[in-house]
């Protein structure tokens, strides 16, 4: 019989993937670029809707929207980047912010238009409810899939970086963006297909949120505020750092609002102040 | 006793496995004109950061005079009358010529955390600004923001900025840099006009201007000090030649 | 253009100039005379106007004079809402002091955080002060047996101005008290940014790097205007504190930060007036469209915003003073 703490452990964890999958391309691009996309998690919430319509309106099983959720954003988002942002590459913080402070505006409203705006209802298939009994834990079986695909996503994303050339090239782009270019690395369209393949993976986050924190027109902003801080604490350009910090993130929301619910958000913010303040890259940031 | 107007000892500086410094020990007596040279890359720019405080050192220490100024943050250097000029322009794009140096000479007077009064009232700094700007012949281009400034102009205003500090060493880093042949000239003798007081380390690569200007020349490759010496020493070194016709790379 | 023919107190009349009074900003002032005349049903609005021009300008002081991108800045608005209110709860109700209460808690809330704030830069520095302000707001929301949480503060008792000049609820005492706070303290501001430490502020904004290599102490530099902004948005909080006799806890969140970035850079950072003319034309603007669907409003400002970037980047002033330009040299 395990303590109940390994059952919170557990949760945080699959949380902790959550806010992964939805992380990781904002961090890559961020360190790619140095583009505030303040956006991210708006091209979340649309991997969340495309689920939502394709499973409500043209009865499609949960399994089958989710390279949907991922295809249909990271166009969206190609979309986005050759219009809009890549004017905005040399420009200041501020003009990126708002700039997609206003694409995420605009989504919200968009969304609230389609889709009204309550909690919008997701049938996930009957495999994929409930819980079974694991050495006295109730393990649910969505969370278990979460943390599968989080870590499956994860290794291939790790793979794909360490043993491609276009992984290589992307590196290079992190690491030092005038060196690369100078050694004749493609930046430009390295990080339009970067940007395109986070976005997606902030799709499919989107639509595998659903059954865990629920969906309505809000999402966009509700978790970018974590998104951020998973970004930040985790360190720009690192897929290990976000990973990490999505992971502490993750569990000190569970266990906080477990063990001390009076305290609330409070706690994750403070994590992430005293992470900033004594390490302002990042745990896992360059300087 | 009379201390070096600039010393270091034993200054080491890495990242990782690349060593940008190892081992520098130069002497600057007040008032005299060096001309540090060396290849691309030699470290040269990383040592005037090491001496500003822009960069912190990993060993050694730095001297201004008799006081040991290795701990100091790089406003607190400047105030003890060390200045440096930048290799790439590094100006207030917005703000006028006169606005610029009008801020330095503020910041030196102590003056520049004053919010009750108009800045206008302050006619000391102002003219005190128009004076160093006049005699590097910017007083009539002054008004403009510093952007619409011609790229010559702009690096006589890195030198005027650095002069507003009333520095005791000046550290300059490729004055004429990026300027046309033609313009350089007018670079040189503003160099050339400045005090007799003023110790002067400046980073070159032609010749010529150094060998005019320079009463002591160190050669650097590779993050060490490979040779220092009068020019007439420098020139007929054989090392120093084949360092720079590229036969040796690293010492 | 033609040559400044030099004498010898050219230099000192050139910045003097600068700074001068023009007309347009007397036009600009007495323009906010008028509501009182042509528009007197919408002077709670206009009071509304004011005090949100004078919370955007203490945000103009930090972001378009020295560069600090904050997210949270709504916190020293609320803190000094909070201040005052809680003050006025306990039973010191007197209007003028009570501003200065909530203006000192929440410069030295200010104060304190500015520390954290001058050492950081870029998305560091963003998260910071979004952060700082989010904390803030959880606390004023766990503490309400203080703040009354989300139903807002209770019990509020503000006494009439110098004893005569009652809160009443046709925004007549509102507008004038707002207008006259928010002239004083732009007239500081003002003052300020003509002077050498206003120079010092742009430099920091302009080119932060070279500002240690003249000696400058940019941090120090930093901390001080953090603090008199703090001061001056805990004065806006603590004016709408006591015209509506209430403080909800919506002063303290990032959509009140948000909007406050949107004003600002709507009418135009760095340039004194920006603040105030994008909360003018923000503020009516949604007053005109309440009517309509909130959801509708979202999608306007969000394509006003993407608007606003990448063909006004300078706000509305910036784009007055491009044309005036190009007009002049025409």
């Amino acid at each position: 019989m395990l303590p109940p703490i390994f059952g919170v452990l557990f949760d945080g964890l699959a949380y902790g993937m959550l806010l992964f999958l939805l992380s990781v391309g904002l961090t890559v691009t961020l360190g790619m670029m140095n583009f505030v996309n303040l956006a991210h998690c708006a091209f979340a919430m649309l991997g969340g809707f495309v689920t939502v319509a394709l499973t409500q309106e043209f009865d499609w099983p949960f399994l089958a929207t989710l390279p949907a959720a991922f295809i249909v954003t990271a166009l969206v988002s190609v979309l986005f980047e050759r219009v809009l942002y890549r004017r905005l590459y040399r420009a200041s913080d501020l003009d990126q912010c708002l700039l997609t402070i206003g694409i995420a505006f605009m989504s919200i409203a968009t969304a609230a238009y389609y889709f009204g705006t309550t909690p919008q209802p997701l049938d996930v298939p009957d495999y994929l409810r409930g819980s079974f009994d694991f050495m006295g834990l109730n393990i649910g079986n969505y969370r278990l899939f979460l943390v599968v695909t989080g870590l499956v996503t994860t290794v291939v994303l790790v793979a794909a970086l360490e043993y491609t050339r276009f992984g290589a090239r992307v590196r290079a782009a992190v690491d030092n963006q005038r060196m690369a270019r100078g050694l004749g690395i493609n930046v430009d369209g390295a990080f339009a297909l970067t940007f395109a393949l986070g976005s997606g993976l902030a799709g499919l986050g989107g639509a595998l949120a659903i059954e865990i924190v629920g969906l309505d027109h809000w999402f966009a902003f509700t978790y970018l505020v974590f998104v951020l801080i998973v970004v930040s604490v985790g360190g720009l350009g690192s897929i290990i750092g976000s990973f990490v910090a999505a992971i502490m993130i993750g569990v000190t929301d569970v266990a906080g609002k477990y063990y001390v619910p009076e305290l609330g958000a409070f706690l994750i913010y403070l994590v992430m102040l005293a992470v900033l303040m004594t390490r302002p890259q990042g745990l896992f940031g360059k300087r | 006793m009379n201390a070096p107007a600039l010393a270091t000892r034993m200054l080491e500086k890495s990242f990782g496995s690349l060593v940008v410094a190892r081992d520098i020990e130069i002497e600057l007596p007040a008032g005299v004109r060096y001309a540090l040279i060396g290849p691309n890359g030699a470290g040269k720019t990383t040592l005037i950061n090491l001496i500003t405080g822009m960069l912190a050192p990993d060993a050694g220490r730095i001297f201004l005079g008799s006081e040991d100024i290795t701990a100091l943050e790089p406003q607190e250097r400047v105030r003890r009358g060390l200045a440096r000029t930048f290799q790439i322009n590094t100006l207030f794009a917005g703000l006028s010529a006169l606005e610029a140096v009008t801020l330095a000479v503020n910041e030196r007077r102590g003056i520049s955390g004053e919010f009750w009064r108009n800045l206008s009232v302050h006619r000391e700094s102002i003219d005190e600004a128009y004076d160093i700007l006049a005699k590097l012949r910017l007083g009539d281009e002054c008004y403009q923001p510093t952007r619409e400034l011609p790229y010559g102009r702009q690096r006589l205003l890195e030198i005027a900025l650095a002069l507003a500090t009333r520095p005791k060493v000046l550290l300059l880093d490729e004055p004429a840099a990026g300027v046309p042949h033609e313009e350089s000239g007018e670079i040189f003798e503003a160099v050339a006009g400045l005090s007799g007081d003023l110790t002067l380390l400046f980073i070159e690569h032609d010749m010529n201007v150094v060998f005019r200007f320079a009463s002591r020349i160190i050669v650097m490759v590779g993050g060490k000090i490979f040779a220092q010496g009068t020019p007439e020493e420098i020139a007929a070194d054989p090392g120093v030649q084949e360092v720079y016709l590229g036969k040796r790379k690293h010492v | 253009m033609a040559a400044i023919t030099h004498t010898a107190d050219a230099p000192q009349r050139y910045l003097a100039a600068q700074t001068r009074w023009s007309h347009l900003e007397t036009a600009f002032w007495l323009a906010t005379l008028l509501p009182f005349v042509l528009f007197p049903s919408y002077l709670q609005l206009a009071h509304q106007v004011a005090v949100t021009a004078l919370f955007v300008l203490s945000l103009d002081l930090i972001l378009g004079y020295a560069g600090i991108v904050s997210l949270g800045h709504a916190a020293f608005f609320g803190l000094g809402a909070y201040a005052t209110g809680i003050a006025s709860v306990y039973g010191w109700g007197e209007p003028i002091s009570g501003l200065f209460i909530g203006a000192v808690v929440a410069a030295l809330v200010g104060y304190a955080s500015s520390f954290v704030i001058a050492r950081f830069r870029h998305l560091t520095l963003i998260m910071i002060t979004l952060g700082l302000g989010l904390l803030l707001h959880e606390v004023a929301n766990k503490a309400h047996w203080l703040t009354g949480g989300s139903d807002g503060l209770q019990g509020m008792n503000i006494w009439p101005i110098f004893g005569v000049y009652d809160f009443g609820l046709w925004g007549y005492t509102a507008y004038t008290y707002s207008l006259i706070v928010l002239f004083i303290f732009f007239l500081m501001a003002r003052r300020l940014i003509h002077s050498p430490f206003g120079l010092a502020l742009r430099g920091i904004r302009e080119n932060d790097l070279r500002m240690p290599a003249i000696g400058a102490p940019s941090r120090a530099h930093i901390r001080k205007i953090y603090t008199i902004s703090a001061f001056m948005a805990g004065i806006a909080g603590a004016v709408t504190a006591q015209a509506t006799g209430t403080v909800a806890l919506d002063s303290l969140g990032f959509e009140h930060s948000a909007d406050a970035l949107i004003m600002l850079v709507l009418g135009g950072a760095g340039r004194l007036y920006g603040g105030l003319i994008g909360a003018a034309v923000f503020l009516v603007a949604r007053d005109q469209f309440s009517d309509i669907n909130p959801q509708y409003w979202y999608f306007w400002i969000g394509l006003l915003l993407i608007a606003v970037v990448i063909f006004l980047p300078n706000g509305i002033l910036g784009g007055l003073s491009k044309l005036t330009a190009r007009w002049r040299r025409s």
